[in-house]
């Protein structure tokens, strides 16, 4: 209470002073009704002022008093200069905002344990070793029954944990007219128990919930979907659902904060992975795993002996391979297990953003460097115009600790308020991030608490901000000299140093990150602009699922429907969409030799296809309608290279491994298969209606309609194709529209994202470099007016007076621009993998960003010549 | 709380006696009442009695408050508070343990 009232009475201190006084004239003027004298009731109080001081220290708290001077002194000094300070602190609320934001994402997706008991004993486990391109890769999913013998090899020192990658699946709790989706992870059913998760509602699953393969159809839904669907109806429980082929019923509903272990992605429903189609198959990779190492065991053993089980594992599946040489099967064999930690979850969010985050967390570093750079070298100047004002607090008694205050509690209110301001972009800046990452049907939804650890690191930012910029400052101020000072000021040149090199060191910083964002620009630039073999334009592809296995002809028999709807130029069939994700793999011989060490990649199409996506024959035919697989084959130019190795492959013949053989019938030109950053893949085209040993068409469960439209907006033609497939045939279900040239462009969505920020923060850096340069030239030739005058009395052209004022301020330019060079060469090796087809020592990407530094110090350095150089001479000397 | 000597430690012995005999007197009354109380032996300077009435008035013994006087002069106002009423208790009785024990010195010697 008491502390209070003094902490109170701090805060307002001109109203404390005035009632001290009120008491003191109502005392005087009752003794004077009593009959004393004015002069002698006076006096009884002795110095009006210290009795003041006296009363007032009592009934306030001293410190805080003197701060509150400090700090209005220090708010009136801000408000004098309105235009520098707010300068100032908009590039200071730009840059801890950007850092903070930054941090925001980086901690999400990165640092922030998993809400789990012990998420510090967590690793995952992947392996090393070198891809089919023949780089160096690592893979982190994993076959089930090698799972298995892993789990039962380590199992007196950890728990394995299977959890798919989560997966967009259609799912109907009603009728199939109500298909939604959902995003599902098949799990171990002792992962619950092994995290530590308790239920919301109803059970977890458990290990006897994960026994035998596809008997065990009981669903567990996160807190978060059960919020979103449900409304959190506890009724839930009970209910059933189907995906796929099977009925689960919802047991349970899972703790608050666990949102699955896949950061990145929050996890709907959890199923177990014996209910997973591949939960048999020792060749099917789709499952991450996880391990939970108890407490006091050492992570090296363990990884030894998973490395040596999974080892064992694969040579023995390798016995089953036939035809392929011995080293193609090492090179399959040839991989390391890693334990990595794992606390913060496991997902491909967080290793294909990785270095981009931390790259950006650099670049917004380096911008908040140069902004602090900036706001230092503004205290300086400013500490050097009031050394006569510092030099008289000295003389009148003033501590130098108090001088030190004086100084950083102006430094304190200009970094709190732009941390306040920063706080404000970094609320809004994180999400709109994550919201350029999200693929329209696949939202990345991270988890962005505003908590103590988003909160401490802000403060902790603007502190250290304030500190760097303001002490200096500060302790310069305090160890003002008052003879010197008031005798008519020290030697300027001491403070142009201090300037000088951080001039310096802004242009190294400014270069690095407009050397970066050169960069990323031109992988943008580059992977835009990579041709991809079809035409995107107009095509729209309708991923459609039945209700069970239908024969290709119907499949046909829908698309020959969506041929008549009007507006529909041409429509075929294909397995998957290009660039959207599939991926299917063998070796291949050719001509009945045994397989070479490459993997082909295949895609199943119906005849029409390759003209609908626009692609172009180089020679032989498209399908017929005749046309089965096993039996035809159009391979791209690529497939034809590498394996037929420049000879005509029309009419030779290719095996898929472990299958029969088919003839190729025609050759097209090169379109990217996957991804469009990496080199063309062999690709082999083969007909959609293929047939089983007995000479059956094979039913498809799903696949996807390629329609090229009339008018130039595909999306126009959406909803009536949604609502046509199943009046074509009522099994049918579209269950995602997306434009082709919508899925081109979501490749690019990293390279996009890091251009354009490095663009802005490159523009920002500029920016800012370039108002520094300018004060601290401005600064300078204010310090020098009179030796400038002097020279100007004295006859120096304007040339020489240019020169004085610019030379060592761009000396100090080019030595920055030098280290931004060194700096940045040697930085590009971390962000070598955002990188596509530029080179770090390419001249044109150091070329640029020196140019535009220069150009920028030339304009920042206009001003500051010109006044040099309109210096009167006369009125300079005299004013002195 | 800060140490008090033993001739400020009277004065708030004395000022709160006083305000608990009188409450609501202002600092020119509790002067007065020091001066004819003691028979003019006594006297609290203003110097020090303001600072130790605001002191106390910040350890919480006793509380201020302004009031218009029927001459229309504004006056600061001092009553006792509880805590006030335990602290005048201590104090007294330490006033009477040093007073009678200093007495005892006297006789001895």
């Amino acid at each position: 209470m008491s502390l209070r009232s003094r902490i109170v009475n701090a805060l307002r201190g001109d109203r404390l002073s005035r009632e001290i006084d009120e008491e003191v004239q109502s005392h005087m003027e009752e003794a004077v009704d009593q009959g004393r004298d004015p002069a002698e009731a006076r006096r009884a109080f002795g110095s009006a002022l210290q009795y003041r001081e006296a009363s007032r220290d009592v009934r306030l708290v001293a410190w805080l008093d003197s701060l509150r001077a400090d700090a209005i002194f220090g708010w009136r000094q801000l408000m004098k200069r309105k235009v520098t300070s707010a300068a100032a602190i908009l590039s200071l609320a730009l840059s801890i905002g950007a850092c903070t934001g930054a941090f925001r994402l980086i901690d999400a997706l990165l640092l922030r344990p998993l809400p789990v008991a012990d998420p510090q004993h967590l690793y995952a486990l992947s392996r090393e070793g070198i891809g089919f391109d023949g780089k160096p890769a690592t893979f982190d999913g994993w076959a089930y029954p090698a799972f298995r013998v892993m789990r039962a090899a380590v199992k007196d020192q950890a728990e394995l944990i299977a959890i798919s990658y989560a997966e967009r699946m259609d799912l109907t709790y009603k009728s199939d007219a109500e298909m939604e989706k959902a995003s599902v992870q098949y799990v171990s059913g002792w992962m619950f128990g092994t995290l530590g998760l308790r239920p919301t509602l109803g059970r977890l699953l458990t290990e006897n919930d994960d026994l035998q393969p596809r008997t065990h159809p009981y669903a567990v839904l996160s807190y978060d979907y059960w919020t979103l669907r449900f409304a959190r109806d506890p009724r839930v429980i009970g209910r059933a659902f189907r995906l796929g082929d099977d009925l689960y019923e919802i047991v349970g509903v899972g703790p608050r904060p666990f949102t699955g272990t896949e950061t990145g992605t929050v996890t709907d429903i959890f199923a177990p992975t014996m209910m997973h189609p591949g939960a048999v198959h020792d060749d099917w990779v789709w499952h991450r795993t996880l391990a939970r190492l108890k407490p006091g065991v050492a992570v090296e053993p363990v990884r030894a002996r998973l490395d040596a089980t999974s080892r064992a594992f694969e040579e023995e599946r390798a016995k089953g391979f036939t035809g392929m040489s011995k080293q193609d099967i090492q090179k399959t064999l040839d991989h390391r297990l890693l334990l990595d930690h794992a606390a913060a979850g496991a997902s491909g969010l967080q290793s294909s953003y990785r270095v981009s985050l931390l790259a950006l967390g650099v670049l917004v570093a380096l911008v908040l460097l140069i902004a602090c750079a900036n706001v230092a070298n503004l205290m300086t100047a400013q500490a050097a115009s009031r050394a006569r004002e510092m030099a008289l607090r000295v003389s009148i008694g003033a501590g130098r600790w108090r001088l030190v205050q004086l100084v950083l509690v102006e430094s304190a209110i200009l970094a709190c308020i732009s941390g306040a301001m920063g706080a404000v972009l970094a609320w809004w800046s994180a999400p709109f991030v994550v919201g350029l990452v999200n693929p329209p049907d696949n939202p990345a939804r991270l988890a962005l608490p505003a908590d103590w650890r988003v909160l401490g690191f802000g403060l902790a930012l603007t502190l250290g901000v304030m500190l760097l910029f303001g002490l200096t400052a500060a302790l310069r101020a305090s160890a003002v000299k008052p003879a010197i000072a008031l005798k008519g000021g020290e030697d300027p040149h001491t403070r142009r140093h201090m300037m000088h090199a951080l001039i310096a060191a802004q242009v190294t910083f400014c270069f690095v990150v407009l050397f970066v964002a050169g960069l990323f620009s031109a992988t943008f630039e580059r992977l835009s602009h990579r041709p991809t073999g079809f035409i995107a334009d107009r095509l729209l592809t309708l991923d459609t699922v039945a209700q069970r296995d239908e024969s290709p002809v119907f499949w046909d028999q829908v698309a020959e429907h969506l041929r008549g709807v009007p507006g529909v130029q041409s429509v075929a069939l294909a397995g998957w969409r290009l660039l959207g994700g599939g991926d299917w793999n063998r070796f291949v011989s050719v001509n009945g030799a045994p397989p070479g060490p490459d993997l082909a990649y295949f895609l199943a199409v119906s005849p029409g296809w390759v003209d609908t996506m626009k692609i172009p024959f180089i020679d032989g035919r498209d399908f017929r309608p005749s046309d089965t697989w096993p039996g035809a084959a159009i391979v791209n130019e690529t497939f034809a290279k590498q394996f037929f190795k420049g000879e005509s492959p029309l009419g030779q013949s290719i095996t898929k491994y472990g299958e029969r053989t088919c003839k190729v019938v025609g050759v097209v030109r090169d379109a990217p298969y996957r991804s469009i950053r990496e080199p063309i893949l062999p690709v082999a085209y083969v007909p959609f209606h293929r047939i089983d040993e007995h000479g059956a068409l094979q039913p498809l469960r799903d696949a996807t309609f390629m329609v090229r439209t009339v008018s130039a907006n595909p999306m126009a033609l959406a909803s009536i194709l949604r609502r046509e497939v199943p009046r074509a045939r009522s099994e049918f279900r579209v269950s995602s529209i997306r434009t082709q040239a919508e899925l081109v462009r979501a490749q690019t969505v990293r390279e996009r994202l890091l251009a354009m920020l490095g663009l802005f923060f490159a523009g920002v850096a500029l920016l800012l470099a370039g108002i520094g340069l300018y004060g601290v030239l401005d600064y300078s030739v204010l310090q020098r007016r009179r030796e400038i005058g002097i020279r100007l009395a004295i006859g120096a052209p304007a040339g020489n007076i240019a020169r004085l004022v610019t030379v060592e301020v761009f000396g100090m330019v080019l030595m920055g621009a030098l280290a931004g060079v060194a700096l940045g060469m040697a930085s590009v090796r971390y962000i070598e993998t955002l990188l596509y087809q530029v080179k770090a020592g390419d001249p044109a990407m150091l070329a640029l960003p020196s140019l535009t530094i220069l150009a920028a110090a030339l304009l920042a350095a206009l001003p500051a010549v010109y006044h040099a150089v309109r210096i009167d001479p006369v009125a300079m000397l005299r004013a002195d | 709380m800060r140490k008090t000597d033993s001739l400020q430690g009277s004065l708030d012995l004395l000022v709160l006696k006083i305000l608990s005999r009188r409450p609501h007197l202002h600092g020119y009354a509790i002067m007065t009442a020091i001066k004819d109380g003691s028979g003019d032996v006594l006297r609290a300077e203003e110097g020090s009695l303001y600072p130790a009435l605001h002191r106390m008035e910040e350890a919480g013994w006793i509380r201020a408050e302004w009031i218009v006087k029927d001459t229309g002069r504004r006056a600061r106002i001092y009553e006792l508070t509880a805590a006030g009423k335990r602290q005048l208790d201590a104090e007294e009785s330490r006033w009477q343990a040093v007073t009678s024990a200093v007495n005892r010195v006297l006789r001895t010697v």
